[in-house]
């Protein structure tokens, strides 16, 4: 897998650097600025690119920016966002195109060493990985709703690692039950809300947070 | 100063002197309708004419304010207390000062603008006319004093044109600044002001203080202690290390989310990233009560103020989540002269007022070190609105 990295802080950009190349990953390139970043997509037509919502010369979001430009540019192209904070906000954003190849995590979670890099291969195969913070703004926010509330607690917890964009294996994994187990939760929330079943994983995932963005 | 320079300096303010009178002039007319219009108050008709009549003298009176920065470099500033809106301006002394200066001002902008003129003609008579009458050959045992006169009228000209300008300048000044008792009301209300800023300034840097020392600080001690003792159990207890390190991977984490939450408060990063109108997005987006975000179009202020108006909507919208049990609620941010309006509206049950050791009193004080005001509307059954104004500051 090749990789580009934007992030203007050397401890950080030199980590992930680190990290990946540690897992037998190809770093083609690392970008402190957005018009470094914007450059390297463009000219090395990357597998992934993991970039920083925050970046010189404005320091505002022109991370946001580079990937949004990049997926016009080439629809679905892989983008992994990564921030110091996390908004729901941008994650509707990043998603509006609904096309999968798309990440969203704080960077506290590349800590977890051996989930980031899965996190950065699912993306890079098209998946849609978001973080736990903001599946949970988005639970929060549509919680007190009659439909969720019918949801029993397991169901929930099922609801939650779907919408982070974990496959069945790693729901099942994580809660300690069997894939056919977890398969049936999926099968009742799908039914409760009112939702088509889909084989697919990330369209499953985008189908879960559309229903959970509606207004 | 070259006298080409002076020659075209007394041209402009001849040129001015004129355009002055014109308006002076014109002023009368605006005068006696805002005067009829406010006769008319008994009648009902007048309800309706006041406030458009008086808003016209208001802009009138801004035009001279404006003239006088631009021609003569006298400072004018607005003394009034609210906009330009509805029977209110009557309760403004601002606006009974504005109609004082309209109708003196009719006969002292004529005038003033027309010496320059008058001179002019003067400088004509004396210099012109009065060798003419002399080559004609008639008997006229006065034109020495005629071209004198001229000669005089040309030299004031010439030299003091624009002082006659810069006369009436202050004239206006005297009746269009806010008069001293309002300065000195003025001086005492940013007293207030500055004592609430200095105090929940440094209110807000113990908080941070203590909540950095008991938080973030504390995990990072931790943090290094766990990866201390796992480097000497690394060989001896493998195990162990793993453990800790793993531990201090959790500490590590906890650390940062202390420090995002406190970050939050201070300076919400959206602010930062993507300023006010998308921050208050993003604030809405998670509330469980549906709430749309009105916005004109480049809707800006500096940046203390978006984070003080910020903090004000947060706190205003987690009062509707909180209180009013409503289902919808709205925030309208508006441009409106030099002020950013700020309205934030629910469906719900009303009620609502200004507890004073509650949240929006700590909000008002925030917005008063602005000169911003807020004000809640919230009939028994609703629906609530609270409004703020500030100025967008430099």
């Amino acid at each position: 897998m090749r990789v580009v990295i934007g992030e203007d802080q050397a401890l950080l950009r030199d980590g992930l650097a680190r990290i990946l190349t540690a897992y037998g990953e190809t770093v083609v390139a690392t970008a402190a600025t957005a018009p470094e970043l914007r450059t390297a997509i463009a000219d090395l037509s990357p597998d992934v690119a993991i970039v920083d919502v925050r970046l010189p010369p404005s320091f505002t979001d022109e991370g946001l920016r580079v990937a949004a430009q990049a997926r016009a540019r080439t629809p679905g192209f892989p983008v992994l966002v990564l921030s110091q904070h996390v908004e729901v906000l941008y994650a509707r954003e990043l998603l509006s195109d609904g096309r999968g190849g798309l990440g969203y995590l704080l960077k506290d979670r590349v800590a977890d060493v051996a989930r980031f890099v899965e996190a950065v291969r699912i993306v890079a195969a098209g998946g849609t990985v978001l973080d736990p913070d903001v599946v949970a703004d988005l639970l929060s926010r549509r919680g007190q709703e009659e439909t969720i509330a019918r949801l029993t607690p397991r169901e929930r917890e099922v609801l939650r690692l779907m919408a982070e964009g974990r496959a069945n294996a790693g729901i099942a994994s994580r809660l300690g039950v069997t894939e056919k187990a977890v398969n049936k939760h999926i099968n009742n929330i799908f039914g409760k809300l009112g939702l088509l079943p889909d084989g697919d994983d990330n369209r499953r995932v985008l189908a879960v947070l559309n229903y959970l963005e509606a207004p | 100063m070259e006298w080409e320079d002076r020659i075209a300096a007394a041209r402009e303010a001849g040129l001015r002197g004129i355009e002055l009178a014109a308006r002076s002039l014109g002023g009368l007319l605006l005068f006696i309708a805002a005067a009829i219009s406010i006769a008319l108050l008994p009648l009902g008709i007048g309800l309706v004419l006041a406030p458009r009549a008086l808003a016209a003298v208001r802009r009138y009176a801004d035009e001279q304010r404006e003239r006088g920065r631009a021609w003569s470099g006298v400072r004018i500033d607005r003394p009034y207390r609210g906009p330009a809106h509805g029977l209110r301006q009557l309760a403004d002394p601002a606006t009974w000062r504005d109609l004082l200066w309209l109708v003196l001002n009719v006969p002292v902008g004529t005038a003033m603008g027309l010496v320059p003129v008058a001179l002019t003609a003067w400088a004509g008579l004396g210099l012109v006319i009065a060798p003419v009458v002399l080559t004609v050959g008639t008997e006229h045992q006065f034109w020495p004093v005629a071209v004198g006169i001229g000669v005089l009228a040309v030299a004031v000209l010439i030299a003091g044109a624009p002082a006659f300008l810069d006369l009436h300048a202050r004239f206006s000044a005297a009746l269009l600044s806010p008069p001293r008792y309002a300065l000195e009301a003025r001086v005492d209300r940013l007293e207030v002001t500055r004592a609430d800023a200095l105090d929940s300034g440094a209110a807000e840097l113990r908080r941070i203080e203590k909540d950095l020392h008991d938080g973030a600080q504390a995990r990072i001690a931790a943090l290094g202690m766990t990866i201390g003792l796992a480097e000497q159990l690394i060989r001896t207890d493998p195990a162990k290390a793993e453990a800790l390190l793993a531990e201090a991977r959790d500490t590590s984490g906890q650390a940062l989310a202390d420090l995002r939450r406190l970050v939050r408060g201070i300076h919400p990063p959206v602010l930062a990233e993507r300023g006010l109108v998308e921050a208050v997005r993003a604030l809405a987006v998670v509330l469980p009560v549906p709430t749309t975000v009105f916005a004109d179009p480049g809707v800006r202020a500096a940046a203390p103020v978006e984070a003080a108006l910020y903090f004000a909507i947060a706190e205003a919208l987690a009062n509707v989540t909180k209180h009013s049990g409503a289902t919808r609620a709205w925030v309208n941010l508006r441009a409106r002269a030099q002020n950013l309006l700020v309205e934030v509206g629910d469906d719900g049950a009303g009620g609502a007022g200004i507890p004073p050791a509650g949240g929006l009193a700590g909000v008002c004080k925030r917005l008063g070190a602005f000169d911003g005001r807020l004000a809640v509307t919230s009939p028994p059954g609703g629906p609530t609105v609270l409004a703020m104004e500030v100025p967008c500051g430099s």
